[in-house]
Formats: C-alpha cells, structure tokens, sequence
C-alpha cells in the first residue's frame, strides 16, 4: 500500500484504542468486563496499549457464573497479576444463596440468563458508570444495531428503538444520575480481524482455543465438555474427542468445534474455510430467534 | 493463509422500503461467501415459513423484532465482508424521508455511498435525498446503482435516460466520484459476477469498483491536527517524568522533531517522541491512535489540540454550521445546548435560524422560526469558549460536531462547519 495508508487491523486498533481512552476520561467509574473468551481478552490488551506506560486506569469485572471452564480462571489470574489491574468478580453462586434468582433445572438448565442480575448488582455495588465489554456487531444480529456508546437507563435496560444517534467519532457520554453505559470498543472486528489481530500482536489465550484432547457429550448436535455441571440423558455417552472452542462461556452452553487447529495459523486458516458462525454452537442463542435481542433489553453483555 | 495486509473501505446504503437495499447487501455477502450455513438455514426456514417463493437475502440485514415484523430496516445496521482486496464495513440505513437522521449517521464515517435507483421507476424523490445526503456529508465517492434490470429486459436505453436524468440532477451537488452499474440485485448481475443479459454494458462489476476504488487521499493529510484526549502519567518509579498527550490524529503528518504549536495556550514545543505502547512510530497520520511527548513542559489537556506553527485552524467562538435536527423537540433560535468538537465540549447558543433545505428539490426556505427532527438548515451558533476547527469540506473530523440538549443528555443535532 502506498504512503499515509494504515490497514485494516491498524485501522480498528486505532479506532478501539479512541473508544477506550474516551471511557477513560468521559466517566468516573468505568470497568471492562472480562469473559476470559479471546473478545475480552483482546480488549484488555488494547487497553494496556492505550495508557502505557501508565497501567490500565479501571478495574476489570468478571461475573463467575461458578460454571467457567478451571483454564479461564487460571489464565484470568496470571493475566490481572502480570498486568497490575484491580479485579472485581461477581458471583452467580452469591446471587443464588442471596435468594436474588433462582436456578434453573431441568437437563438443559444454564447459569446464562443469571448471569444478569449479579452482572446488575456488582455495577450498582461499585458505583461503575461505564461498562465495556468485548462485544462485536458481527457476532449477532441484534449486536448489528448496537452503538459503541450503548446507553442504559437507570433499570440497565437496552431500548433499541431509541438509541442515541453516533456520529464520526463524537461519542456522546452524558448520562442521568443511575444511568450508565456499556461500551463496545471493538463493535467493529469479525472475528477474522480478531484472529488475524491476535497473531500479529502474539497475544497469549487460553489453550482451551487450541485443539486439545477432551471427553465430551454430543447434544442437539452440539459438542459439550463432559463436566459436573451436566447431566446425561438417555441414550447420550461420553465420547474422547479432538476439539477446540471458538467462544468461550460456561461449560454447560458453549460448543466446541472438532478441530486439529493447534496453532494461531492453523486456526486462521480453519475460520477462512468454516461454514457455521462463531455463535453457532452456543445453546444460549437457540432459545428463540430473538433470543440476544430479549437478553440485551434486560441488560446483558 | 497470512495476515492480510488489506484496506478498510467503509460504505452505506440508503433505499426506501421496495427499492431492494436489503437484498443487495444479502447479494454482496451471499456472493462474497460471507453468509455462514447456518444464517443461511434460518433464513432459508423463514423465507419458507413467510411463504416465499426464493430466499429473502434481506433478512440478513434486518435484526430487530420490529423490523422483521414490518419488514423495513429502522435503525443503522452494521454489515462487515471481506475478498481477499479489501475489508469492508456496511452502513445500511432506511431510506425514507422520516429516517433521514439516520442516513446522516451511516454516512458521516462512510468512504463511498451506493444509492439504489428503481429502474422502472427512475428518480424519485427519495434519490434527491440520498444523493443531496453524500454530498453533504461529503463522502467522498458514490456508486449509483441502477436496481431491478431484469424487470426492464436489460434495457440499455432505460438505463442510459436515468445517468442522464441523475447528471442533470447531480450537477448541483459536490459529489467528486459517481459511477454508474446497471444491475439485478435479486438474480445477482454485475453485483459479484458479471452479467450475462447486459453486453452493452462495458464498465466493472459493484463488487470491482469497491475492491479497487481509490480511498487513501480521503483523509487530510495536509493540515496536522492533533487533539489531545488525555494525558498520561503513569506515577511509577520508572517513569516518574513521563508526559504524554493521547490522542487520534485528525489530519496531517507528525514526526518526531517537528516544531509544533499548542492550542490555546500557543507555546511551541518540539515533538520529542510519538509512541504506542512503548514502540516508537517515525511518522503519525490521520486516523492514528498515538501518545506524543514533548521537549518542553507544557500545560496541555483534553480538548487542547496541538498543530504546526505556519498552519493553524481556525479559532473563535462563532460557527455557521449546517446541521441535520434528530430531536422530535425542533430546534428554536436562542436554545442553549452543549456542543461535542474533536475531544472539546462546552456549552453554547444557538443565535440564529438562517434556512432550511428542501431535501428533495435542494431549494432554500428563508424565514424560519423552527427545525424540525430530520430537517437541515443553516444556523449559527455562539459557543462559550473557543473552539479550534476546519471548514468540514476541508476536514471531516475537525469540522463536525454534535448538539446534545442540555436537560436529557440526548444527541439532538448533527453539524457540519462552513
């Protein structure tokens, strides 16, 4: 490319890296939300590259369902520690012994939809006016109409009818008192950007995103990790498969791919040629055909 | 297969309920094999269910529960694709006059704009409006795509009187690049692949022109404008003195050792690094996310933009500013607002209504006393300390700014500085 051009991937770590320095300066209690999936973990590294040599000036949030995989929460440690960053965990399994919801049962019960109320109670708790989140509009469709300054009113609710309108890069971060924000500062990667990001910057994951040996429950035409948080059904047998994850959630919910891709290029290479959405194993979404849109009124990711 | 090395070229769409924007945006990603099996099973199943005779490529595009319902896209939506060319960011928008705002958005961060003309019906009002839209947000190419062929037999003719119709209508709009593509979005012709019913038609595909249309001198990269958006000071033994002033650079080219300016104080520095995460950059240009440091203390902060010496832009406290009004509360003279610029914010008059524009016949309508949601017209505006900008056909980052009303907090308004 000639002179003065930035590519594609510069060009949205440029854009993220705005985003996140006006959250930083815009509001006064902002946190980032972190998954452990590769979305929030890409997020944080930008957000290192934003304010170095200073550390990263906000908290980030991780709401542990109680139902994460042990490799998320290991790689969440080191990386908190490596990094200097404060660390906040809400705790769906608190929600629940509090009484604030209910589990659900049933073979197919989740921790997702919970996850709402202790997402709620630890953004109250900390007073936290902004938060981001490594959400992508092209993970979904209702993500596709989301802004980057997404507003929240003072129940945490999406309104999607009336959303403010966002223009250049004037990103509109005045509130009412008990409103916040959920911010998305990389609404505009696919999931090949993050990818191809991920390799260029060497960014560490979890090796749960590399394929690895694991004994697992074919339901719904769904690869699930064998785990005490699920329970088998009639006719249903755990198999030793050769797998990886493309999103990370809960056990219970996320869908592994069977795949031999154990390096960044070989995974690159496997989503260039995949047929099924990165969502597409992810039970959560399966619900109803607006089953994102609902979750998000309410106040989800 | 490597890291691609590759350009982003972000585009919008604008058409109104039938004109079929929502089934070339299918056509395009459906084309590019951008549709994953299982978005396509869902909407194989949905078509089925609606009874349709082929699949709605447009309910790709539509994602809200009330837009399925009524099948029209409301609010702006996001489409991403890629070819091995290029990667690309879709702003499809509705295109009907009540959703103008709308249209303004997609396109205030849009490169190339396609407008969809109807070839049975030709220009209509609704092409004024999307045409009279790019060019005032100034995007800098336009792709007018002649929709529906294949309802007029592939007519050279048809096609030939509406470029003519749409260059008499154009003349008095500042468009630089407008391209002209007969095509069928629906059977697919000359959208990816080229068509086989029009031979006399000699130019390139939709999809070639977007992979190849000339987008790197978009940008300013004369005027150097840097506006700080915070300082940081990382309070650690090992870098107790660094200063650095973050920020995206809005315009020229920045190097190390470069004398600059500093706005408002007006002291002069000399760039001593300019970094990200500690790597060192030789040369920063618009739209870089950067840290600078500087030879000298000085007292910079957010809002404070840094230029060169023999280049400045302009500053004051009085804009005349063309302003499209997203508020269902209009627009009177003597409102107090607060105003977003470059990483600026203060509070401000609106002193006068000049006019407004017809949208679709481009006249001007005098004596005003109000502007109404989805309305444009000139104002002028009085801001409560001074505000460092560029005329927006100079620079679109500089020269915008947003009106936020000062009680709701909500973007009321969207403004381009003359």
């Amino acid at each position: 490319m000639g002179n003065y051009v930035i590519n594609h991937l510069r060009e949205l770590e440029s854009e993220a890296i705005f985003v996140i320095r006006e959250i930083a300066t815009q509001f006064e209690k902002p946190v980032l939300l972190f998954s452990g999936g590769k979305d929030s973990i890409l997020l944080t590294h930008l957000a290192k590259k934003a304010f170095y040599p200073a550390k990263i000036p906000f908290p980030l949030i991780h709401v542990d369902t109680g139902h994460n995989f042990p490799e998320t929460i290991v790689f969440r440690n080191s990386l908190v520690e490596e990094l200097g960053v404060q660390l906040i965990v809400g705790s769906v399994q608190e929600s629940i012994d509090k009484g604030r919801v209910k589990e659900e049962t049933g073979l197919d019960a989740s921790r997702n939809a919970l996850q709402i109320v202790s997402l709620l109670d630890t953004l109250e708790e900390h007073k936290v006016d902004a938060a981001m989140g490594g959400a992508r509009r092209d993970e979904e469709k209702a993500r596709a109409k989301e802004r980057f300054f997404s507003h929240r009113d003072e129940f945490g609710q999406w309104d999607p009818k009336n959303q403010r309108p966002e223009l250049w890069n004037l990103f509109n971060g005045r509130k009412n008192y008990g409103e916040h924000f959920r911010v998305f500062p990389i609404s505009n990667w696919t999931e090949m950007d993050v990818w191809e990001y991920i390799k260029l910057e060497n960014i560490d994951l979890p090796s749960l995103y590399f394929s690895h040996q694991r004994d697992c429950v074919v339901r719904d035409g769904v690869i699930l990790a064998n785990s005490e948080f699920i329970k088998l059904k009639p006719g249903e047998e755990v198999v030793n498969m050769t797998i990886r994850y493309r999103t990370c959630g809960d056990m219970p919910i996320t869908g592994a791919v069977e795949s031999e891709a154990d390096d960044l290029t070989k995974i690159i290479d496997e989503i260039a040629t995949t047929r099924i959405t990165e969502r597409g194993g992810r039970a959560d979404d399966k619900r109803a055909e607006t089953a994102m849109e609902d979750r998000k009124k309410q106040g989800y990711f | 297969m490597e890291y691609q090395d590759v350009e982003l070229l972000r585009f919008t769409t604008a058409g109104s309920v039938d004109d079929g924007k929502s089934t070339l945006i299918g056509r395009l990603l459906y084309d590019s094999k951008s549709i994953f099996q299982d978005q396509l099973d869902a909407i194989k199943e949905s078509s089925k269910n609606k009874g349709f005779d082929y699949v709605d490529l447009s309910l790709f595009t539509d994602g809200l529960k009330s837009e399925r319902e009524q099948g029209i896209t409301i609010d702006v939506a996001y489409r991403y694709f890629a070819t091995p060319k290029r990667k690309f960011i879709v702003a499809d928008t509705p295109g009907h006059i009540q959703y103008t705002r709308n249209m303004v958005t997609g396109a205030s961060t849009a490169n190339l704009a396609i407008i969809l003309i109807d070839a049975r019906k030709g220009m209509l009002e609704q092409t004024h409006r999307h045409s009279f839209i790019a060019s005032l947000l100034r995007i800098p190419h336009a792709i007018v795509c002649i929709n529906k062929m294949d309802l007029v037999d592939y007519s050279e003719d048809v096609f030939n009187k509406i470029v003519s119709d749409f260059k008499a209508f154009s003349s008095k709009l500042d468009i630089q690049d407008i391209q002209f593509i007969p095509i069928s979005a629906l059977v697919g012709d000359n959208v990816v692949n080229r068509s086989e019913n029009m031979d006399w038609y000699k130019g390139s595909t939709l999809m070639y022109h977007l992979e190849t249309v000339h987008i790197s001198s978009d940008l300013n990269h004369v005027d150097c404008r840097f506006p700080i958006q915070l300082v940081i000071r990382p309070h650690t033994l090992e870098n107790q003195d660094f200063r650095g002033f973050a920020g995206r650079i809005d315009g020229g080219v920045f190097k190390p050792g470069d004398t600059i300016k500093t706005l408002p104080s007006g002291f002069s520095s000399t760039i001593k690094t300019i970094e990200l995460n500690g790597e060192q950059i030789a040369e920063a240009y618009a739209p870089m996310s950067v840290t600078m440091t500087l030879e000298d203390e000085i007292d910079i902060s957010r809002g404070d933009m840094i230029v060169r010496e023999n280049n400045v832009p302009e500053v004051g406290h009085d804009l005349e500013v063309l302003v499209t009004w997203m508020n269902t509360n209009p627009l009177r003279a003597r409102t107090k607002v607060v105003l977003k610029h470059t990483t600026n914010e203060c509070m401000a008059m609106i002193k006068e209504l000049k006019y407004k524009v017809d949208i679709n016949t481009l006249h001007r309508i005098d004596n005003i006393d109000k502007l109404e949601m989805n309305d444009i017209g000139r104002i002028s505006i009085r801001t409560s300390k001074p505000l460092f900008y560029d005329a927006y056909r100079r620079n679109r980052q500089t020269g915008s700014l947003i009106i936020i009303d000062e009680q709701t907090n909500e973007t009321i308004g969207a403004g381009m500085i003359i």
